[in-house]
């Protein structure tokens, strides 16, 4: 390829890898990184490089497989999204002390905003916290690039090395010049020294002590030392910038006049911050201003607190996005211009999201809300977590935490003496990613709930993406499979049956049986299996279509659209009654069960199941 | 890329509209000028019907995202968001709409409106409303190297879409026919 493409951030962070020579990468899906993984698998079959692609089934297990790789001497690297980083905390923090051979990435992408998370965390504080180097790109093309630097720092130093891109990089597109691929040519080689992968307490402190000395070493490593992007501006203030607000301050000071008289400093690694460019900073600046996204990780490295604007002074603001027109009145207030009245940032609102016409989801909620009308309904991280539009989802945690917390509910009710119905649901890619060990710990402590998984064969939210039970990998070649239902009894359960959401009245009785048998016996679990369908891979296994119609029985009250909420039941304000939106109708049929008067119904009668 | 028009314009929709491939066929459409471009796009749980926006930067630009007040265009696939995004246009900008009533809209404040969606409707193919109200943007605005307002011509779109949907035979010929429809009721 010698011509510029457009290149999603992920896709070029994933190109970066294939030039790179990785040979190992893993990851779990999670928005904004699910496309990482996927692009390295169309790179490597355009470039024809070997390498083990693979979405493994949970960060965790994703994070440990690629750092093993590396002790083997390849280079690899494991993706995520933030709070999939959480979960892998434990062998990251580990790993920091053991080190690495081969080159060995770790890529969390943060979500500022947040956009599509339960959380703005800041991944560049789990890597001071373990101890490791944080590059922090600012830009689709950069991320490109810093594949490449991450690994010669993580080789030089056998350390692993955190790329951190955000939102706006991984889902930013940019012309980019593909580079060429370099196939290492390496072979795993594992040198035995259970001194360092085994290190017992005693090791481990050497190993500590040896992590220190890199770090310093690391902050005196000139190719990722910051950069000024206007060496000519002249002052007695600064702006240290990383990430896209790097990228926002340096076009907003070029459009404000700024450019040649407040100096700007990009920084490419937050932490560790090299210490020769601290130093510089308060010999050269009365004032600087930082900003950064989400926390104040340069900021807190930059020691003299009476110098230093940023959040930790309140100058920047704690929660949110540095939309560019933040960074604007910051750098407009920093620079004592004007406050531009106008930048203001864009109206949140609008149409919120909603589970999709014909999703076998919305029939498994407005169900669990039949069959238990005074439970309480603990979810989990999906698609799914859109049920709250519906009433049929009162928690939501993190990854698993429905299971845990249906527990939780039983336990707390239960020594209060007041017995009350718990529905929970978690999706099938989540229920193998984490819903595993609390189902586990239900069966042993007796807990008394339904645990609804619900089965649509795919990890629907991110893009499709295989689960553990489909038999099918990264790169769609088969794959060994887990059969949810053993897995389910194998855990103990007692009570483990399949239903299909769609087929409603057969649905809720199933359901209403589960809950008398929770009642009495523990955790009862339903199998809600029906595809998605979005998914194309499994559009011929999607019930016959029926045709339905409204007729003139339907009065207005609305109780399709507020407790079944379809898109495709829409309010007509002028008839006063509700009309079926053929665009967005699946006939899925579901709704011929839903009205109280019986006034949607089927045009051609005989058309289907059930 | 001297000389290149430096434009920014937003996209607005609701997820499944196609928001993001008029967004990349825009920024493909920029490549072949010769210029750069970034461009931000809406994933995850917003692309479940909800709220879906993307903003695109031509030429010489180093952050994604576009500041209110400073967007040359907007292009709104759903007229429901236009009261949100409005605020992204610069004085004098213009803005495209889909619109079922356009006689209405037509004209006030910079706007050109066409009934996208119900010219799909009628050529038979639902999905297509992105791409007619993009070749209405197109005709309507005219490119800018023949004294209109856009970065790129219609010439350029249909080369990417080629180029995107080159393997794809039936696909490529239904969406240039949705484009050609958008470009002839562009054209006044």
């Amino acid at each position: 390829m010698n011509e510029r493409v457009l290149m999603l951030g992920n896709e070029a962070i994933a190109r970066g890898l294939v030039e790179s020579g990785c040979s190992v990468a893993t990851s779990y899906p999670g928005t904004p990184a699910s496309e990482i993984l996927s692009s390295a698998v169309q790179w490597r079959k355009a470039c024809g490089v070997p390498m083990h692609i693979q979405w493994a089934v949970n960060e965790k297990v994703a994070l440990e497989i690629a750092y093993t790789a590396s002790l083997t001497g390849l280079r690899s690297a494991v993706s995520m999204k933030q709070v999939g980083l959480n979960v892998a905390s434990d062998p990251l923090m580990s790993a920091a002390y053991t080190g690495v051979m081969g080159g060995f990435l770790v890529i969390s992408a943060d979500d500022p905003g947040p956009h599509s998370s339960q959380t703005e965390q800041d991944s560049r504080l789990m890597a001071m916290m373990a101890k490791v180097p944080v590059l922090d790109p600012s830009s689709p093309a950069y991320a490109r690039e810093l594949v490449e630097i991450g690994y010669e720092i993580s080789e030089i130093f056998r350390i692993p090395v955190m790329l951190r891109p955000t939102t706006r990089v991984c889902h930013a597109c940019q012309d980019i010049l593909p580079g060429e691929v370099r196939p290492l040519r390496r072979e795993a080689d594992f040198r035995k020294s259970p001194a360092r992968w085994a290190a017992t307490p005693a090791f481990r402190f050497e190993l500590h002590r040896e992590l220190a000395e890199k770090l310093a070493a690391i902050a005196a490593w000139p190719r990722t030392a910051p950069a000024r992007l206007n060496p000519h501006a002249e002052g007695r203030r600064a702006v240290v910038a990383s990430g896209v607000a790097a990228a926002h301050a340096g076009e907003i000071l070029l459009e404000s006049g700024l450019w040649d008289r407040l100096p700007i400093y990009r920084v490419v690694q937050p932490f560790p911050l090299h210490t020769a460019f601290i130093a510089h900073l308060f010999a050269a600046y009365e004032e600087i201003l930082v900003l950064e996204e989400t926390a104040a990780v340069i900021e807190m490295q930059l020691l003299d607190r009476r110098r230093v604007r940023g959040r930790m002074t309140g100058t920047v603001p704690e929660a949110g996005e540095l939309l560019p027109e933040i960074v604007e009145r910051l750098i407009a207030e920093f620079a004592g211009l004007p406050v531009k009245e106008e930048s203001a940032t864009a109206k949140g609102g609008g149409r919120r999201p909603t589970l999709c016409a014909g999703c076998p989801h919305r029939s498994s909620f407005y169900a669990i809300k039949k069959a238990a009308p005074k439970g309480i309904y603990p979810s989990d991280i999906g698609c799914y977590t859109l049920g709250l539009n519906l009433g049929g989802v009162d928690t939501v945690l993190c990854m698993g935490a429905a299971v845990s917390q249906a527990a939780g509910f039983y336990q707390a009710y239960r020594l209060a003496g007041k017995p009350v119905d718990i529905v929970a649901t978690i999706g099938d890619s989540t229920f193998y990613h984490a819903g595993v060990p609390p189902l586990i710990d239900a069966v042993v402590q007796g807990a008394r709930f339904v645990l609804v998984i619900l089965d649509n064969s795919t990890t629907a939210m991110t893009g499709f993406q295989a689960t553990p039970a489909t038999g099918i990998g990264a790169a769609n070649e088969p794959t060994g499979a887990v059969d949810m239902e053993s897995l389910v009894r194998g855990c103990g359960v007692g009570f483990c049956k399949v239903g299909t959401p769609s087929r409603l009245p057969e649905f809720t009785g199933l359901l209403k049986e589960a809950v008398a048998f929770s009642h009495e016996r523990g955790p009862a679990v339903v199998i809600a299996r029906e595809p998605c369908v979005m998914d194309r891979r499994q559009s011929n296994r999607l019930p016959p279509r029926r045709k339905v119609r409204v007729n003139e029985e339907c009065n207005g009250c609305r109780h399709c659209t507020e407790q079944f909420e379809c898109p495709a039941l829409v309010y007509d304000e002028g008839g006063q009654r509700i009309f079926v939106d053929t665009l967005q109708c699946t006939g899925c049929g579901v709704c011929l069960h839903v009205c109280p008067r019986s006034a949607i119904v089927e045009e051609d009668p005989g058309g289907g199941n059930p | 890329m001297s000389g290149q028009v430096r434009q920014q314009i937003v996209v607005s929709g609701v997820g499944g509209q196609g928001v993001l491939f008029v967004t990349r066929l825009l920024a493909d459409a920029a490549i072949r000028r010769g210029g750069s471009v970034l461009t931000s796009e809406t994933h995850g749980m917003a692309q479940r019907g909800g709220v879906v926006v993307s903003h695109l930067k031509a030429g010489d630009f180093a952050g994604p995202l576009v500041r209110t007040g400073q967007a040359d265009g907007l292009i709104v696939l759903k007229e429901e968001n236009l009261p949100l995004h409005r605020e992204f246009i610069k004085p004098g900008g213009w803005i495209v709409l889909n619109t079922p009533r356009p006689g209405a809209a037509e004209g006030t404040g910079g706007v050109h409106a066409v009934d996208a969606d119900g010219r799909a409707h009628e050529s038979g193919n639902l999905q297509a409303a992105n791409l007619i109200l993009l070749g209405f943007a197109l005709a309507r605005l005219g490119a800018a190297d023949r004294g209109g307002r856009l970065f790129c011509s219609p010439d350029d779109i249909e080369a990417a879409l080629t180029q995107r949907m080159g393997d794809r035979e039936s696909a490529l010929r239904a969406s240039i026919a949705a484009l050609h429809l958008g470009i002839l009721r562009g054209k006044r």
